[in-house]
């Protein structure tokens, strides 16, 4: 019985090739985009742990120095000689490359080398003997040096013995930081007695770099989920159009004595077989998806957080496994509600293909219920929400609520569209194509979602170009910024220019913390620049007088939001108060940073001296200026960056942050027209008996094929009307809800009209494109099949 | 005796509200013995032949095949009763579309664990459907899918065969043919037939005839 019954069924599939490939194709391309995106997540975040695990970032706590400089040794000893158990810890960069020296004797079990290979030499590591341990691609860049392949190694990180660090780096007797083990003894002096001069920094519950790209992963895992959403609503469709157009031989088959339950697991077990076969599709998709993103990915955060990504892919079993199991779980999702009608199925029901129409009445009651109570939690959420969780709360109540509405809302103007048609072919036209809007539904909430997600995620990215240009106008306007190796090229550097220049504005900070968030703290000089070109947020009388007067300080938009400190409040650096009189935005800085009187930071900071300087002079004569630091002062051109430069890079950086969004978003909107046209070419099938009679009172099939082309672009164009407010809302939340509970700054929200238009323009044209097939099938749809209609031979 | 039906009652809820359809049916029949059921449309003919089918379930009453009582089955023993016992044969057909000719008629024999391929060949050979064993069924004319269908329902050889309008859809000719070799095939396999049925001529073909009227056997 069991293989008869198979036959049958599987039968269908071959018999109606395009509609197993809507099946499969709609759960490859869920699962494609999700496992994509989470290959990119899993392989970035794998970077990050060996980071972290390869220093320890954020792990433990650390002493640094007050001032930001090195440490010698005798600190380091002497605090070991006190009962504190420390490790010392050097960095810094050889060939591009990030070398980290530690001391495999005193540092904590799980820093160093993440798995040291039996062909490694331990006793060389131990005694200096000059090995490195790094993954091959960063082997490769680390010439004539003595190199074990460690595989787990961070990218772009190759770890030795300190000694061998300091002796590569030309940083002899020099130690960056010590990390302090958790376990201490009880009875050591306290450090402001042996060290007052370094600074204890407190270890961070996971690593730095790992806290910021968090965001990023964030935003890539909403898109990935919102994808998959999308194909979830294919799937649904498609196999409830599958199961629609099966339900006379479902019928049939239980009229011949076939059990209930036995058809139900037989027809369970069929689909988890497709889905398992379309989800090893999909993973593959995905990797590739992945694969072609991920370099992008890594430029990305490699920019904006300074965090090194391998620019390749590891096939990780987590996310294989992880989207098989989406595949497999999307499908039971999308295939529980048909199994469930199945079963509740007369069998003795007309036996002919449900009119779709049906799930009107009692299912539009409910989904109207349900989007009216979504839609109003996201309202009360737009007022309420905080935090990452209440954002992305109050997306997916907006979306799910709004995609409910969808068909309700098309029904209504459809129906208002009837009443105002004047000829008989509009009045069949706007009937007929409420009739189709149950099938339609699903396509159209997947167009939907990809549309307002698209609407609302080029607001941002456009509101954040635009803040970001005009930031980098007012932080960049110097005209020509130049690097100096040391105090005695800054001499000569400040000899050479100040007579040609216009001003000389020494870039120099130190890290330390306010209000316990580790800061930057940058001296200025007295200069107009500051004046002309910087924008507070917020701020008192004056900022910059009071300020380069040294009884204020200027703090950006992070520091005053995750220190809780407002203008007025005071703030302390060492024994000096400072009372806040601007906070600006700092857009991009993962941490905080503050800006007090060149004086002051003297005063404060007297070993720190400024190694970058922003020249103002005129524009036209910075390539001369250049060429004569060159020739007169021995600084070469490639210590100058003119502004332009930096703008360029800049802007090319934060550029590159959204590539990866960008991407997505054209995959969500491609994956919504396959939808559409899916949905179209299935229903085509079903058309015939409602397009006959029709044909059969004069339209000819030509005239049929235009209407239903015209009838998906309208439907689309109706489908934007309402995406565009639900994408504005959704660019609302990412910007003031998501964002400052990602970021910790907010953005102004821009609109841009242009952008919109063009989107639906793309939208129309994936809707016309994916109407164009089936409206030409439909044109050119034989009399004779026409016909069968009205012969009882279907 | 192969059937018994006794005291049937069936009442249909509707919009106007409840519509009685069979009001206390008795009938018998045998095996090898054919039996017309005529009557008027919505006389309850078509309903009455789903009952006995185990396709659906009377309000009141008893149904009897080779003396078990079908009422009291559930689900899966309405089911197994349809796979052996009893044959159906739809005026619609009813034909899997993505299965061969061969597969449609062997289908049911198969569902059955009945199948015989021997019996199978005979039943196309008999129906004219040799050359036709490889097509699908929308390659076919109505009266050659519903040979198929007479195929498909008798080669499980059921005990009691029940045909709902079998020739509803086809021409007299073609009709006629149909039933020629519905009723041969019946009787050498010695089941019992019952047919439902508008038309006179194929009534007087049975060797028994009954009349409903609004419910009732006239």
């Amino acid at each position: 019985m069991t293989r008869a019954t198979l036959q049958a069924l599987l039968s269908h599939w071959w018999r109606n090739p395009l509609q197993l490939f809507t099946l499969l194709a709609g759960l490859a391309l869920a699962t494609a985009l999700w496992s994509g995106v989470q290959a990119v997540n899993a392989e970035a975040r794998a970077s990050y742990d060996a980071a972290a695990a390869a220093l320890g970032e954020g792990q433990y706590d650390r002493l640094l120095r007050r001032d930001g400089q090195p440490m010698d040794q005798a600190t380091y000893i002497t605090l070991r000689r006190a009962g504190w158990l420390v490790s010392p810890v050097v960095q810094g960069r050889l060939d591009g490359v990030r070398i980290i020296g530690i001391d495999p004797l005193t540092a904590p079990g799980d820093i160093g080398p993440v798995a040291i290979g039996e062909d490694a030499d331990v006793v060389g590591f131990l005694t200096g003997a000059g090995q490195l341990f790094a993954n091959a691609e960063t082997a490769r860049r680390l010439t004539g040096q003595q190199v074990i392949i460690t595989p787990e190694a961070a990218p772009g990180t190759a770890i030795t013995d300190i000694g061998v660090a300091q002796r590569l780096l030309g940083k002899q007797g020099q130690i960056d930081s010590l990390i302090i083990a958790p376990a201490q003894p009880r009875s050591q002096p306290p450090l402001e007695n042996i060290a007052p001069q370094l600074l204890r920094r407190a270890a961070q519950g996971g690593s730095d770099i790992g806290r910021l790209t968090d965001s990023f992963h964030l935003n890539l895992t909403a898109f990935g989920l919102l994808s998959f959403a999308v194909g979830i609503f294919i799937v649904h469709g498609a196999i409830g159009l599958a199961f629609e157009q099966r339900r006379p031989v479902v019928r049939t088959l239980r009229a011949l004595g076939l059990p209930l339950r036995r058809l139900i697991v037989l027809m369970g077990a069929e689909l988890m077989l497709f889905a398992l076969f379309a989800g090893a599709i999909g993973v593959a998709l995905g990797y590739g998806i992945a694969a072609l993103l991920l370099p992008d990915v890594a430029a990305t955060l490699r920019g904006l957080y300074g965090a090194d990504v391998s620019g390749t892919l590891q096939l990780r079993p987590a996310w294989w496994l992880s989207g098989l199991s989406i595949a497999l779980g999307g499908t039971a999702l999308a295939a529980s509600g048909a199994l469930f009608k199945l079963s509740k199925m007369p069998l003795l029901a007309a036996a002919q293909p449900r009119a779709l129409a049906m799930a009107a009445g009692r299912n539009a009651v409910i989904q109207g219920a349900g989007a009216a109570v979504l839609l109003a939690v996201a309202g009360v959420l737009m007022f309420t929400a905080q935090g990452l969780i209440g954002g992305f709360t109050l997306l997916a109540a907006l979306l799910i609520g709004a995609a409910l509405a969808l068909p309700l809302i098309l029904d209504r103007v459809l129906a208002a569209c009837s009443g105002l048609a004047r000829s008989v072919t509009a009045q069949w036209f706007w009937s007929d194509t409420r009739q189709q809007l149950p099938g339609l539904s699903l396509a159209l909430m997947a167009l939907l979602l990809a549309m307002a997600a698209n609407v609302g995620v080029s607001t941002m990215v456009s509101s954040f170009r635009l803040t970001f240009v005009e930031f980098l106008d007012q932080r960049l306007s110097s005209e020509l910024y130049v690097s100096t190796e040391d105090a005695t090229q800054s001499q000569k550097l400040t000899a050479f220019a100040a007579p040609r220049v216009d001003a000389i504005l020494p870039i120099q900070f130190a890290d330390t913390e306010i209000a316990g968030q580790p800061t930057e703290v940058y001296g200025a000089r007295d200069n107009h620049t500051y004046r002309d070109n910087w924008i507070f947020l917020q701020n008192s009388a004056a900022p910059w007088d009071t300020t380069f007067g040294g009884q204020t300080i200027l703090i950006n938009e992070q520091l005053a939001r995750r220190g809780g400190l407002g203008i007025g409040d005071q703030v302390q650096l060492q024994d000096q108060v400072f009372m806040i009189a601007g906070i600006y935005g700092d857009y991009g800085n993962p941490i905080g940073q503050a800006v007090i009187s060149e004086a002051q930071f003297a005063g404060l900071y007297p070993g720190i001296t400024a190694q970058r300087f922003g020249l103002r002079l005129d524009p036209d004569q910075v390539p001369d200026f250049v060429a004569a630091l060159e020739a007169e002062a021995g600084i070469p051109a490639t210590q100058t960056v003119d502004q332009a430069r930096i703008k360029a890079i800049s802007l090319q950086v934060f550029e590159r942050t959204f590539t990866v969004t960008t991407a997505l978003n054209i995959l969500t909107l491609a994956v919504a027209g396959f939808a559409i046209l899916m949905s179209l070419l299935t229903l085509a099938t079903m058309r015939v008996p409602q397009l006959a009679p029709a044909w059969a009172m004069g339209m000819t099939r030509g005239q049929l094929g235009r209407l239903e082309l015209l009838r998906a672009v309208l439907l689309a164009v109706l489908t934007a009307f309402v995406a565009l407010p639900l994408g504005l809302a959704l660019a609302w939340a990412l910007l003031a809800v998501v964002n400052v509970a990602a970021f910790g700054w907010e953005l102004p929200m821009y609109l841009f009209p242009g952008d919109y238009a063009r989107l639906g323009i793309f939208a129309l044209l994936a809707a016309a494109l994916a109407a164009l097939w089936p409206a030409r099938r439909l044109a050119r749809t034989p009399p004779a099949d026409l016909l069968k209609v009205f012969s009882n031979e279907r | 005796m192969l059937l018994s039906v006794k005291d049937i009652h069936k009442t249909y809820t509707t919009a106007d509200g409840p519509f009685a359809v069979l009001r206390g049916i008795d009938l018998r029949l045998a095996a090898g013995e054919t039996l017309a059921l005529t009557g008027e449309s919505g006389s309850g003919k078509s309903t009455l032949l789903h009952l006995i089918g185990g396709l659906d379930t009377p309000d009141q009453g008893q149904i009897m095949i080779d003396g078990q009582d079908i009422a009291a089955l559930d689900d899966n023993g309405r089911a197994a009763l349809r796979r052996g016992t009893v044959g159906v044969v739809f005026q619609q057909f009813n034909l899997i579309p993505s299965l061969k000719v061969a597969d449609n008629i062997a289908f049911q024999a198969r569902l059955a664990d009945q199948h015989d391929p021997d019996w199978v060949a005979t039943l196309a050979d008999r129906m004219g459907l040799t050359e036709q064993l490889n097509k699908y069924p929308e390659q076919l004319s109505g009266g050659q899918q519903q040979r198929v269908a007479i195929a498909r329902t008798l080669a499980p050889k059921p005990r009691l065969v029940l045909a709902d309008e079998p020739t509803g859809n086809l021409d007299e000719a073609t009709a006629a043919t149909v039933m020629d070799l519905m009723l041969e095939l019946v009787a050498e396999t010695g089941a019992g037939l019952l047919m439902v049925t508008h038309s006179e001529a194929l009534a007087g073909r049975m060797a028994r005839r009954l009349h409903l009227r609004a419910g009732r056997l006239a």
